[in-house]
């Protein structure tokens, strides 16, 4: 049950639709099989598997609207759940942000669904997990991971003619090896749309590796530092930027693409211009669902260029308030790099830091999108193109913004948590302080 | 695990910055269906059934937890109504030991022969991860109960306040802080209800019924001259309490002299911070940026709660000590070796800090845990000193100990139950000293008041916190406010900084409604007491840059 073909989702969808009573009604149903398996010490700790298929009902009266879901799919809880939205609906307050639903759209062919991650099963889990266990073992390390497999689709329908239906499937993967004294630690991540381009064994060794590179590491003085940020540091940094792109909030003066005395930054130059950053739901390496959450077409878009901000997503409200085009955020982003390995980019440094991955980012001032965090399961320092050893984390204090007017140079993108990243080299990386933890 | 719904408020329209990654599990449901409970004599009998099946396949042990959630959360910004969600999620997730082994299986399927089936998933999991399993689990004793009831002590349901009065209440803290100079303020008011009943084959049959509110906002003042905006989060603290906390007038805390401050304790007054928040959040665009350097920091209870969360509650979490969260939270630099010791300084003489399960108002108080051990307060630092961690009943053993301390948790029926943080509370001071008492002997310091930006590696040893308020000290005095402040630290040299500890008649609570952990992640909400405390010669450093 948990996942339907197009054909079938037609039919529950459309039933729901003849339901309602309400001026406006439209309805999704989404579905998910997936499962986990954790380790540590060595040891499978838990593990488990999920299915479930959800409808949602939003119906509305004039401008106000109400929301219902439910599991259960016979026809009696068909009409209890539209009951249940057109209940809520009429004891809500009306809403001033209102806007029509969208009618039929056109979307791109989505490429985002693989059977061989759908066809994973337990016996497989196991075998990642053991696989994995088995390696750290060998060389009297401890490894601790998760694996996490899902495939889903989704189907939306409403009474203006809209009408979208998608699969995908993913498969995510972390690791985390240390040393027997505890001085060192290794930890390497995968996500892919594919299980067939997965095996735990690859990202196990460079955790192993990583591990028995880092142990004694040597302090060496906070302070600014050309850095190299491998992919799986920069991601969420970069992915933190992305999400603060958003039209309303620098229009109203409170967010880092706000305007002094009014307005926000749409085409001006924020960046370095080597950065470039778009997204394209079709991109063969990271494959999402071709329309947003309130059923907009998801198509290729640039949101730098050279260094220039090109586009800024904006809700198709404040879009249509200001006379504006109402851009749906992506689902993923691409920034592009160059041809040049990591390994070419630690060759051409002098002094630096090789910065493997960053951890507990958070916030510190939305205003200039500064943030906080630590290195983490590698950090190396880097002398005369080599890496000399390992040394102990820092504390960062750092912004995007300044990050990428800093930039010395970009390596070869690879996807990391569902975007595509290139390795770069940063000058004058701040480093607040030390830390001891391994 | 059906019927697991993160349905991120973002897509569902809400505007809110802060709230995009606010989970809600289950599914939207109108608020009046939401009050009648699930018979308990049904759920005795489905529970048996759950428990025979389990242990006619094999099962050593086996607990069933049929859990009914529901939640109702209010969201508003400026005039207007965002959104209202009510959400109900029903089902049973069910627990056993087979070959030695942990297994689990969750279903919505509330039938015999659901849970039936659950339970067989459950056992079939357990006996393929045997191959896997180094040592047997080890279970620490639990005498059954029989059939008992529980219930967090509210005065008020917030589910039975009628949705309009509730939004009338955060329409007009909205209205207060525009007419006092916000440019913009986004509320939210979360109400949670645990329906949880739990069954284990030791002979424990424990209904509890759990009530969590929080009501919160974030108050933005932009001044488009120069481009600057402030943000002031609202002072109030999620509480294990009915809508009593907004609803029924309590004693209030003055705030040091110098600040226009206002603490909260069992009373949120939410129209008076509104209307201080807008206040002070203009002052802020204004304020001082502080110089970088060592501070003697006067931490006020409503931002030390999230100091003793990250720098005590989780490091001292046992899981994590192992190392069953290496790959995810990380694990902790208190490890077992300087707990043997019995004389490593976690911090100054002072310091005393205990866990308690039973605190009335606390987020985290129960009658029992989610694997029926009923809860208790113990020491987990005493003058100073390491002396426990926090361990359910699968890890007793490995302290030494011969029972649970009672802080197992799930945050959902489809989760499986784990070591989760108890109330961690700071021990008020045991002589008379008021927080002005306490500024008078500051040369030189900041008063800090409210949660902000928070940072701390994965041992929990170098951590950085900023705040929602800061004030300058100067000679005994506040002598106005600051920004761009953080303070940078090491946890045990931090706690050994501990100076003095205000008295009781200061003791508030501090919570965290989405405390994360596990993997795949869930969520926990636990509250953390303390009077305002001073710790001196702290690294502050300046947070301001330009872009």
């Amino acid at each position: 049950m948990a996942i339907l073909t197009k054909d079938e989702a037609q039919t529950i969808l459309r039933k729901v639709l003849s339901y309602s009573k309400a001026d406006e009604c439209e309805a999704s149903i989404s579905g998910n099989t997936g499962g986990n398996i954790r380790y540590a010490r060595n040891s499978v700790s838990t593990s488990g598997i999920q299915e479930n298929t959800d409808l949602s009902v939003e119906s509305r009266f004039g401008k106000r609207a109400g929301v219902a879901t439910i599991n259960e799919f016979d026809d009696v809880s068909l009409h209890k759940v539209v009951q249940r939205a057109e209940e809520i609906a009429r004891i809500a307050p009306e809403n001033p942000e209102y806007m029509p639903y969208l009618g039929a759209q056109t979307y791109l062919p989505s490429n985002a669904h693989f059977a061989t991650t759908a066809n994973i099963n337990p016996d497989f889990r196991a075998e990642m997990a053991g696989k994995s266990i088995e390696l750290a073992n060998a060389k009297g390390l401890t490894a601790a991971g998760f694996l996490l497999d899902s495939s889903g689709f989704s189907a939306t329908m409403n009474n203006k003619g809209l009408f979208n239906y998608g699969q995908t499937s993913n498969v995510g993967f972390s690791i985390t090896v240390r040393t027997a004294d505890g001085t060192g630690s290794g930890y390497a991540t995968r996500n892919v749309s594919d299980a067939a381009k997965f095996d735990s064994a690859e990202p196990s060794q460079i955790a192993i590796a990583k591990a028995m590179g880092s142990a004694n590491a040597k302090a060496i003085e906070p302070g600014k530092y050309t850095v190299i940020l491998e992919p799986n540091a920069s991601e969420e940094l970069l992915g933190n930027m992305m999400r603060s792109f958003d039209t309303r909030a620098a229009d109203e003066g409170r967010n880092f693409l706000a305007k002094k005395g009014g307005g926000n930054k749409l085409g001006e130059k924020l960046f370095d211009e080597r950065v470039t950053i778009y997204s394209d739901p079709t991109h063969p390496e990271i494959p999402t669902r071709t329309w947003a959450g309130d059923g907009r077409p998801l198509e290729k878009i640039t949101w730098v260029e050279k260094g220039v901000v090109k586009n800024i997503p904006s809700s198709r409200f404040w879009a249509a308030k200001n006379n504006t085009k109402a851009t749906p955020p992506p689902a993923a982003f691409i920034f592009m790099g160059g041809d040049q390995s990591l390994e070419n980019l630690i060759k051409s440094t002098d002094r630096g830091i090789l910065v493997t991955r960053l951890w507990y980012i958070r916030a510190v001032d939305p205003q200039t999108l500064l943030y906080t965090g630590l290195t983490r399961d590698g950090t190396f320092y880097i002398e005369n193109g080599k890496i000399k050893h390992p040394v102990k984390n820092f504390r960062f204090n750092e912004s995007p913004v300044i990050m990428l007017n800093n930039l010395e140079a970009l390596g070869k993108p690879v996807r990391v948590g569902g975007n595509l990243v290139p390795p770069m080299k940063i000058r004058d990386f701040t480093f607040t302080s030390l830390s001891d933890a391994v | 695990m059906k019927r697991r719904d993160f349905i991120q408020l973002a897509s569902l329209g809400v505007g809110g910055l802060a709230l995009s990654h606010i989970p809600v599990f289950g599914n939207p449901i109108s608020p009046e269906m939401a009050l009648e409970p699930v018979d308990v004599a049904l759920k005795k009998r489905l529970a048996d059934a759950a428990l025979n099946a389990a242990k006619s396949q094999g099962a050593t042990y086996a607990d069933v937890r049929i859990g009914r959630y529901l939640q109702q959360y209010i969201f508003t910004r400026e005039k207007q109504v965002q959104n209202i969600v009510n959400t109900e999620s029903y089902g049973v997730g069910i627990r056993v030991i087979a070959n030695g082994t942990w297994g689990f299986a969750a279903t919505n399927n509330v039938t015999e022969a659901g849970l039936a089936q659950a339970a067989a998933q459950a056992i079939s999991i357990a006996k393929a991860n045997t191959r896997f399993q180094k040592e047997p689990v080890q279970l620490a004793p639990v005498k059954g109960v029989g059939e008992v009831s529980w219930k967090t002590p509210i005065v008020q349901n917030a589910f039975e306040i009628p949705v309009a009065q509730k939004t009338d209440l955060l329409l007009a803290a909205n209205a207060k802080a525009l007419e006092n100079g916000a440019s913009f303020i986004n509320t939210s008011l979360f109400q949670v209800n645990e329906q949880k009943y739990f069954a284990s084959t030791e002979g424990s049959y424990i209904d509890q019924d759990v009530h969590r509110i929080w009501p919160t906002f974030s108050v933005s003042v932009v001044d488009r001259a120069t481009g600057k905006f402030r943000s002031r989060e609202a002072l109030s603290a999620p509480m294990g309490m009915g809508y009593e906390y907004l609803s029924k007038p309590g004693p209030k805390i003055t705030g040091p002299a110098g600040t226009n401050l206002q603490g909260y304790n069992k009373y949120y007054d939410i129209l008076e911070d509104a209307t201080l928040a807008a206040k002070q959040a203009k002052a802020k665009i204004t304020a001082k940026s502080v110089l970088p350097g060592k501070y003697d920091l006067v931490l006020d209870p409503n931002h030390l709660g999230l100091t003793i969360h990250e720098s005590v509650g989780h490091p001292l979490e046992l899981d994590r000590v192992l190392g069953y969260e290496a790959n995810y939270a990380g694990t902790s630099f208190a490890t077992l070796d300087k707990w043997k010791t019995k004389n490593f300084k976690y911090g100054s003489k002072l310091v005393n800090i205990f866990a308690d399960k039973t605190q009335p108002g606390s987020l985290g108080y129960v009658g029992y845990d989610d694997e029926g051990v009923k809860t208790k307060r113990w020491d987990l630092i005493k003058d100073g000193v390491l002396t426990n961690y926090q361990a359910i009943r699968d890890q007793a053993h490995i302290i030494g100990e011969t029972e649970s301390h009672g802080c197992c948790y799930a945050d959902h029926w489809s989760s499986v139950q784990f070591q989760r943080m108890a109330n961690i509370s700071l021990a008020p001071g045991k002589t008379k000293l008021s927080v002005d008492d306490m500024i008078k002997n500051v040369d030189k310091g900041i008063y800090i008041a409210g949660r902000g930006s928070f940072s701390i590696d994965q041992q929990r040893y170098n951590f950085q916190f900023g705040g929602t308020v800061f004030y300058e000290i100067s000679k005994g005095k506040i002598v106005g406010m600051l920004e761009d402040v953080s303070y940078q630290s090491n946890t045990q040299e931090f706690w050994n900084s501990c100076a003095a500890i205000c008295d009781e008649s200061d003791y508030r609570m501090f919570g965290s409604f989405f405390d994360g952990k596990g993997q795949p992640s869930q969520f926990s909400a636990v509250s953390h007491g303390s009077a305002t405390t001073r710790f001196n010669g702290v690294n502050v450093i300046n947070t301001a840059r330009k872009i």
